[in-house]
């Protein structure tokens, strides 16, 4: 089974800080990292490929930086790495990101087949989602998202059976192969990588691919130009008047506190009828 | 593409099991407000088995217009019937403004139409606004990464499209006995064609967390550190009978799951009162909580951008004050539930 997995380097927004007062980004301060709902679709790959064999190939639209991203993944056990990098590629939106990549992908199709694509739920920087529908889409092949567990790939009668995450639940749905998933945190824990992959990925060099690499790309709909959203106006949020501090030391501060909630009365009237 | 052909504002009404969920009901009421504005009709889209009468509701929500297609193939939802039979109506009938709850279907639903359609959509928004002279939707939200709001347009596409997370708009009165035009289409799709197949639906029932109806919510963020400083506060909110809520990044982390997750791509919430402990204040949080009643914010940085947001700021280390506050209010609820009008930490 070749199985395909879609992944993007984000900077670390769980470390990226703002300063108050400028209201700016301090953008030194995020390492970019592999997304990480990507390392579970990357992941998922791999288990899938320990028991159906075939083939992990991971691809990535960025800039030449996200060759580390590409080597991350041959960490987790992706056999090869496509990187397609090319200014005519910057300031893409999702649409115009999904229709890069499907050129890619179909590149790759031409080379050798495609019987899963795998892309994370969304990724850290926008968290939009709204890549891997788009790919899906113009590959004209369904996409499941929002996926907690594969349960069942048969790969004579072409089919999959996967969960699929919903308002409070999931659905079990089958589909026949190729289709895309989007996957969940939920999928899988990433296991630890063996010493061998992390030697193999030190050494790898991901392929890297420009839009002339590609074949007939329309190149309107490529980057910004392709992009149909674009940004407007940025402005701080609005601020309140400030909260009243409330000072002293620890103990007189909890008092305090203690006093405020307590005089709101409607908080702690036992509730009827529930 | 000619733009000018593209009018009204458009809400796609998702349904389960024959039932109109609420984010649908309030993307109505954001919808009118743009459809005034425009002087346009505001319309639903209703797709589902058996799901014709739910326009009634529908209209009285204020949609002029409702699209149905009731058909047994799209009785449960699926990407590839949902796509074709929203796109066939887009292609049909050409709205300029197409607004989705951004729930797990409507997400997913939204970004594949796009696509087939061709055209631009907006995640996550949380403020809808619309330049009526250029009749350019002016859909916003929190931006990257940081606090600054932006605004997202999309000039020369139609319809111009975007998801907003259920709970940010507000619902309004509905109007009994309001009613409308209703148009139903057909779906060209037969079953045997299709490659999906939607095999069970597995509903957890046991909702453990529910954040949205509390009146009392406990947050932690990042500065709580790690488990123990997470049990610290679920302590703190058990002796207020409150409930636990928390930032992304301790999402992130892997202490407590996205339920208790609040803000942009988390849940809005709008409790009598928010306890805000070891949280920076990024907009992508503030999105969540801005609205509660009373908001007392605990971070050992005078400059959190938190206090912006709080009614009341305490510069405090929490692994000194939280322990404190849990004890002086266990002793005070205690003494004032033996009163009779105050309910047991820990009860119901
Ligand atoms: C697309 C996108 C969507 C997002 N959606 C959401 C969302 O829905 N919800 C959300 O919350 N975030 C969201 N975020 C993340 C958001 O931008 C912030 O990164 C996040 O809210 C920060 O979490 P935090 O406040 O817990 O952590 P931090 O920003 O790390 O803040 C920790 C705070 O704790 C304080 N502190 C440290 N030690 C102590 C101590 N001992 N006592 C008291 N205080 C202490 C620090 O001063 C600091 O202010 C999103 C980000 C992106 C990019
Ligand atoms: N530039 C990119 N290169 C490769 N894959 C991407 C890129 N952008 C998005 N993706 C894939 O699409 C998913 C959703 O991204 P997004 O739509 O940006 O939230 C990610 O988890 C990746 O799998």
């Amino acid at each position: 089974m070749n199985i395909l997995v879609c992944i993007k380097q984000v900077p670390d927004t769980k470390i990226i800080k703002v300063n108050p007062k400028t209201n700016t980004l301090d953008r030194s301060s995020a390492p970019a990292i592999l997304n990480p709902y990507d390392a579970h679709a990357v992941e998922e790959a791999v288990r899938l490929k320990e028991v159906h064999g075939g083939k992990v190939t991971v691809l990535s639209m960025g800039p030449p930086q996200a060759k580390a991203a590409i080597k991350k993944c041959i960490e987790i056990g992706a056999d090869e790495g496509y990187l397609i990098s090319d200014r005519r590629f910057a300031g893409a939106d999702t649409l115009a990101t999904s229709y890069a990549l499907f050129k890619a992908i179909q590149k790759m199709m031409n080379e050798q087949g495609v019987d899963l694509v795998l892309c994370g739920k969304h990724a850290i920087d926008g968290d939009t989602g709204q890549t891997g529908p788009g790919i899906a889409r113009r590959m004209e092949i369904p996409p499941l998202t929002n996926v907690i567990k594969v349960e069942k790939v048969d790969t004579v009668a072409n089919e999959i059976v996967v969960h699929r995450k919903i308002e409070n639940g999931y659905e079990r749905i089958q589909s026949t192969l190729p289709c895309l998933l989007t996957v969940e945190k939920e999928i899988n824990q990433v296991a630890y990588s063996p010493l061998p992959n992390m030697l193999r990925a030190a050494r790898y060099n991901p392929i890297i691919w420009t839009v002339d690499d590609l074949d007939e790309v329309d190149i309107k709909q490529l980057g910004l130009k392709g992009s149909p959203t674009i940004v407007g106006k940025m402005w701080p949020p609005e601020k309140s008047k400030g909260a009243e501090l409330i000072e002293g030391d620890v103990k007189k501060q909890a008092t305090e506190i203690v006093a405020l909630v307590l005089s709101k009365q409607e908080l702690f009237e036992v509730k009827g009828g529930e | 593409m000619n733009m000018d052909e593209y009018r009204g504002v458009w809400v796609f009404i998702e349904q389960i099991e024959g039932k109109v969920l609420d984010v649908g009901l309030e993307l109505l009421g954001a919808g009118k407000e743009l459809a005034e504005k425009l002087e346009v009709d505001l319309c639903g889209v209703l797709i589902g088995n058996n799901v014709k009468h739910l326009a009634n509701e529908v209209f009285e929500y204020g949609a002029d217009k409702v699209y149905v297609i009731d058909d047994p193939i799209v009785d449960q939802y699926r990407t590839e019937t949902y796509m074709v039979a929203v796109g066939d109506l887009v292609r049909k009938y050409k709205p300029e403004i197409f607004l989705y709850g951004a729930t797990a279907n409507g997400k997913d639903l939204a970004s594949a139409v796009a696509t087939e359609v061709m055209t631009g959509l907006t995640a996550d928004t949380t403020l809808l606004d619309v330049n009526v002279e250029k009749r350019l939707f002016e859909a916003s939200r929190p931006a990257f990464g940081g606090n600054i709001m932006a605004t997202i347009l999309c000039k020369k596409h139609r319809p111009q499209m975007a998801t907003v997370r259920p709970k940010v708009m507000k619902k309004q009165e509905p109007e009994t006995g309001r009613t409308g035009e209703l148009i139903e289409e057909t779906i060209s799709l037969k079953e045997e064609n299709l490659r999906t197949k939607v095999l069970d639906i597995v509903r957890d029932t046991s909702k453990k967390v529910n954040l949205e109806d509390a009146d009392i919510i406990v947050a932690a963020g990042k500065g709580i550190k790690d488990e123990k400083g997470l049990q610290m506060v679920a302590g703190l909110a058990d002796v207020l009978n409150g409930t636990l809520g928390a930032s992304r990044d301790i999402v992130e982390a892997g202490l407590i799951s996205h339920d208790h997750q609040v803000g942009q791509t988390g849940l809005t919430v709008t409790p009598k009162l928010y306890i805000a402990i070891g949280i920076s204040g990024a907009v992508q949080h503030t999105v969540g909580m801005e609205n509660s009643e009373t908001i007392i914010a605990i971070n050992n940085d005078p400059d959190a951008a938190i206090f912006n947001k709080a009614h009341y700021g305490i510069v405090a280390d929490a692994f000194e004050i939280v322990p404190i506050l849990t004890e002086e209010f266990k002793k005070a609820l205690h003494v004032e539930a033996e009163e009779g009008d105050v309910a047991h930490a820990g009860e119901v």
